[in-house]
C-alpha cells in the first residue's frame, strides 16, 4: 500500500490553475488562481481590488487569449474604462474585438419595490448570456455586495449568491469576486463563507507616513501557496506583487570571474576577482572611498563592453561623473557609449517597494550585466530595518537569478563599535564582503581595505592600505614593521629608514669590495715576489747544474783525448768509433 | 419578444389619460412567474382597464433584453410609462404594495 502511494504521486493531477499574468502573483499562488473556480479578493477602500480584477481579465485576453466578462455593480463601463486607461488597458478596443464584455448592473434601491417571492435568475441570465456570447473563460464581479444595498431580503440574497457561485463553478469560468473588507471579518457581508476555494486579502497600511499595500493569500484550497504578506504596488503597468522573483534558492551559478576594477584588489582573491553574478558588499565609515571603489567596478565593467546600471542615492549623475574624474575614473565615455546608466534619486522619493519595482523595471529595460547601488544604507530613511532587509533580500535574489553581478555600498557607523555588522544585516546575503575603514594613527588617518568574506574562494587576510590617486585607487604594498602592518606616516618613516639602511649597506659592501681588491693586490704582489725569487733561485741552480755538466764534459773529453792520444797516429777514427770505448 | 399584448377597453377613467406601458420579465414558466403574471393581469384589469399595454418578456428566450432594463430579479415588473420608471420585484402577491409601487393606489386615494 505504502509503495503504491509512493510510486504514483507524480501521476496525481495537480489542481489546474489559471495564470493571472499579474507580476508576482503567479509566483505566490504557484501558478495562478484555481481554474474554473471563484476567487474572492477582499480589502478596504483604495486597495486596488477592482484593478486586480480588471488586470486579471485584460492579461487573460492579451497574454492567454481567454475572453473575459466584467460585471460591475458600482461603476459604469465608461468610468471603469477611464480609470484603467492610465494603466494602458484599452477596454473599449478589447470590447470591440469581442474579447471582453463589460456589463454594468445598476441597482437603485429607490426604484425597486419588493412584493412576494423572487429570485435573481435575471442576473444569472445576464451573466450567462455575456459569458456565452464571447465564450468567456474569465469573469469578474465587482462587487457583488452592492446587491445587499439593492435587495432588502437578505435571506433570498444569500441563498442566491450561494447559488451564483455554485453556478459559476459549474460553468467552469475562473472568477474573481471583489468585496469590501468588514469589521473583524474578511468581507462586510461574509462572502467568504460562499467562496471557499481561494481568498486573497489586500491591505493598505500607513506606517510612518508611508503607505504600503500588502497582499496575503488567506486560503487556497487544494494548493500550496506563499503564506506571507507580500507588498504590492500599483504602477503604470498595473499591479506588481513582490517578490517579483523566485522564492527559492535555485538559481544557476557562473564560474566566470570578473574584475573589481582595481588590479591589486583582484590580486587579493585567489581567483583574481569575484564571481560573475555574485553580490558584493562594501561597507565602510564616511569618506572611505566606497563610491570610488564602486565607480572603479562600474568603469571596469564598461571597459569589458558590458552594461552597468548605477543607482546613486546620494549624488546626481553629473556630480558623480565630475567627482570620479578627479580620481582618474572617467565615466563619461561609458555613459556616452550607452554602457553605463546612472540613476540618481533620493531614497525618500519613493517608498521602499516602489524603489524595488523601479529597480526591477530598469533592470528589465536596460538588461545590465552588473548593478551598483550606492549606498543601500540610506534606504533606512524610508523604511524600517526589517523592511529594508526584506527588500534587499528580494533584490539580491532577483539579481542572482538573472546572473547580474551586484555591488552594494553601505555606510556604517564607526562609533557603535560594531564595525562588522551592517545595519541591514544583508551581510549574510552577499557573497563577498569588503570592509574599508579608517586606520587612525597619531595625527593622521589612512584608509585600509580588507576582505571579510569571499564565498567560494580563498582570499588574502591582510588589511591593505590604499590611497586614492589621480589614477584611481591604488593599493600599497604591505609593509610590516616591528609591530605588524604599518601605514601612513609610519610607513613613510619605515621606508626612509629602510632606504637609509640600504644605502649604508651598499656603502659597506663597496668598502668590503675595495678591501678585498686591496688584499688581492697585496697577495698578487707577494706571489710575484715569490715567483721572482724562485726564478732567481732556479736560474742559479740551473747555472750551477750547467757548469757542472760542462765541467764533467770537459773531464770526459780530456779523458778520451788522453786515450786517443795513444792511438791517434795509427788509427785516425771518426767520432763514432771514438765513442765506442767510452 | 412579446409574449402577450393585451389592450382592454376602458371602463373606468385612466388615472392620467395616457397609456401605461408595463413590462413583466420572467424566466420560463416557473411558479413565481405564472403567479406574477396572473396577479398583474388581475390588477391591470381592475385599475387600468383599457389604458395599458403589457409585454411579457421571457429572458430564457431573449437573454439580451435583461441588460436594457437592468433586470436582476425574476420576476420583475417595470413601469416604463408614465415616468419615472418603477420596478417591482417578486410574484406581485401583495396587492397593496403593487398598487403603491405603481402609484395607482395613491392616485386613487386622491
Amino acid at each position: 500500500m505504502q509503495e503504491y502511494k509512493l510510486a504514483h504521486p507524480a501521476v496525481l493531477p495537480q489542481l489546474p490553475k489559471a495564470p493571472t499574468g499579474i507580476e508576482g502573483l503567479d509566483e505566490i499562488t504557484e501558478g495562478g488562481l484555481p481554474l474554473g473556480r471563484p476567487t474572492l479578493v477582499c480589502g478596504s477602500a483604495g486597495c486596488g481590488k477592482t484593478l486586480m480584477g480588471i488586470e486579471f481579465l485584460v492579461r487573460g485576453v492579451l497574454d492567454y487569449h481567454e475572453p473575459g466578462v466584467l460585471m460591475t455593480f458600482e461603476e459604469t463601463a465608461e468610468e471603469l474604462a477611464a480609470n484603467v486607461a492610465s494603466l494602458g488597458f484599452d477596454l473599449a478596443a478589447l470590447q470591440a474585438d469581442k474579447m471582453l464584455r463589460v456589463d454594468h448592473v445598476h441597482i437603485d434601491r429607490s426604484e425597486i419595490e419588493e412584493t412576494g417571492e423572487y429570485d435573481l435568475e435575471g442576473l444569472f441570465i445576464r451573466l450567462g448570456h455575456a459569458i456565452d456570447s464571447i465564450g468567456a473563460k474569465r469573469v469578474m464581479l465587482d462587487t457583488v455586495e452592492a446587491l445587499f444595498a439593492g435587495f432588502p431580503n437578505e435571506a433570498v440574497l444569500r441563498s442566491e449568491i450561494r447559488r451564483l457561485f455554485r453556478w459559476l463553478k459549474d460553468k467552469g469560468v475562473t472568477t474573481i469576486i471583489t468585496a469590501e473588507r468588514g469589521d473583524g471579518t474578511l468581507t462586510r457581508q461574509g462572502l467568504e463563507q460562499y467562496v471557499s476555494d481561494c481568498v486573497i486579502l489586500l491591505d493598505n497600511r500607513v506606517i510612518d507616513q508611508i503607505t504600503t499595500r500588502r497582499l496575503r493569500i488567506v486560503k487556497y484550497r487544494g494548493s500550496t501557496h506563499g503564506t506571507n504578506e507580500y507588498p504590492y504596488l500599483i504602477t503604470e503597468d498595473g499591479i506588481s506583487v513582490l517578490p517579483v522573483t523566485s522564492l527559492k534558492l535555485e538559481h544557476q551559478v557562473s564560474d566566470e570571474i570578473v574584475s573589481s576594477g582595481v588590479p591589486e584588489l583582484d590580486e587579493m582573491f585567489t581567483r583574481r576577482g569575484w564571481y560573475k553574478g555574485s553580490s558584493i558588499l562594501i561597507t565602510g565609515t564616511a569618506g572611505t572611498a566606497k563610491t570610488t571603489l564602486a565607480a572603479s567596478f562600474a568603469r571596469e565593467a564598461c571597459r569589458r563592453g558590458e552594461r552597468c546600471l548605477y543607482f546613486a542615492f546620494e549624488e546626481s549623475p553629473a556630480q558623480l561623473i565630475r567627482n570620479m574624474r578627479t580620481v582618474g575614473i572617467d565615466l563619461q565615455p561609458c555613459v556616452d557609449q550607452g554602457l553605463l546608466r546612472i540613476e540618481a534619486s533620493r531614497p525618500t522619493l519613493n517608498g521602499l517597494e516602489l524603489h524595488l519595482v523601479k529597480v526591477h523595471k530598469l533592470i528589465k529595460d536596460f538588461k545590465p550585466q552588473s548593478v551598483v547601488i550606492d549606498p543601500i544604507s540610506n534606504m533606512v530613511s524610508v523604511g524600517s530595518l526589517s523592511e529594508v532587509r526584506s527588500m534587499l533580500t528580494r533584490l539580491i535574489d532577483y539579481l542572482k537569478v538573472n546572473n547580474i553581478t551586484a555591488l552594494f555600498t553601505a555606510l556604517i557607523s564607526a562609533r557603535d563599535g560594531r564595525m562588522e555588522m551592517t545595519e541591514e544585516g544583508v551581510s549574510s546575503l552577499v557573497d563577498t564582503w569588503l570592509s574599508v575603514r579608517d586606520l587612525e594613527g597619531i595625527g593622521e588617518r589612512n584608509r585600509g581595505l580588507s576582505i571579510l568574506k569571499a564565498r567560494g574562494m580563498a582570499h588574502s587576510n591582510q588589511v591593505r592600505e590604499f590611497i586614492v590617486t589621480e589614477q584611481g585607487i591604488q593599493l600599497l604594498d604591505v609593509v610590516i614593521g616591528p609591530a605588524g602592518i604599518i601605514t601612513g606616516a609610519s610607513r613613510l618613516t619605515q621606508r626612509m629608514q629602510e632606504q637609509a639602511r640600504l644605502v649604508a649597506q651598499q656603502h659597506e659592501i663597496a668598502r668590503k669590495d675595495r678591501e678585498l681588491e686591496r688584499r688581492r693586490r697585496v697577495l698578487e704582489a707577494t706571489i710575484e715576489n715569490l715567483r721572482t725569487e724562485f726564478e732567481t733561485v732556479e736560474e742559479e741552480l740551473r747555472q750551477v747544474n750547467n757548469e757542472e755538466q760542462a765541467r764533467q764534459q770537459t773531464v770526459e773529453q780530456n779523458r778520451t783525448t788522453i786515450g786517443q792520444g795513444l792511438t791517434t797516429t795509427q788509427l785516425p777514427t771518426p767520432p763514432a768509433d771514438a765513442q765506442r770505448p767510452a | 419578444m412579446i409574449e402577450t399584448r393585451e389592450t382592454s377597453a376602458a371602463e373606468t377613467a385612466p388615472p392620467d389619460g395616457e397609456t401605461w406601458e408595463l413590462r413583466l420579465y420572467i424566466a420560463g414558466q416557473t411558479v413565481k412567474s405564472v403567479t406574477a403574471l396572473a396577479n398583474l393581469k388581475r390588477y391591470c384589469e381592475e385599475y387600468l382597464a383599457g389604458h395599458y399595454t403589457l409585454e411579457v418578456i421571457d429572458l430564457l428566450k431573449n437573454p439580451q433584453l435583461a441588460e436594457g432594463d437592468q433586470i436582476l430579479a425574476i420576476p420583475t415588473l417595470v413601469r416604463k410609462v408614465p415616468e419615472p420608471i418603477r420596478k417591482i420585484i417578486g410574484d406581485l402577491s401583495n396587492e397593496e404594495r403593487v398598487l403603491v409601487g405603481l402609484d395607482i393606489r395613491s392616485r386613487d386615494d386622491r
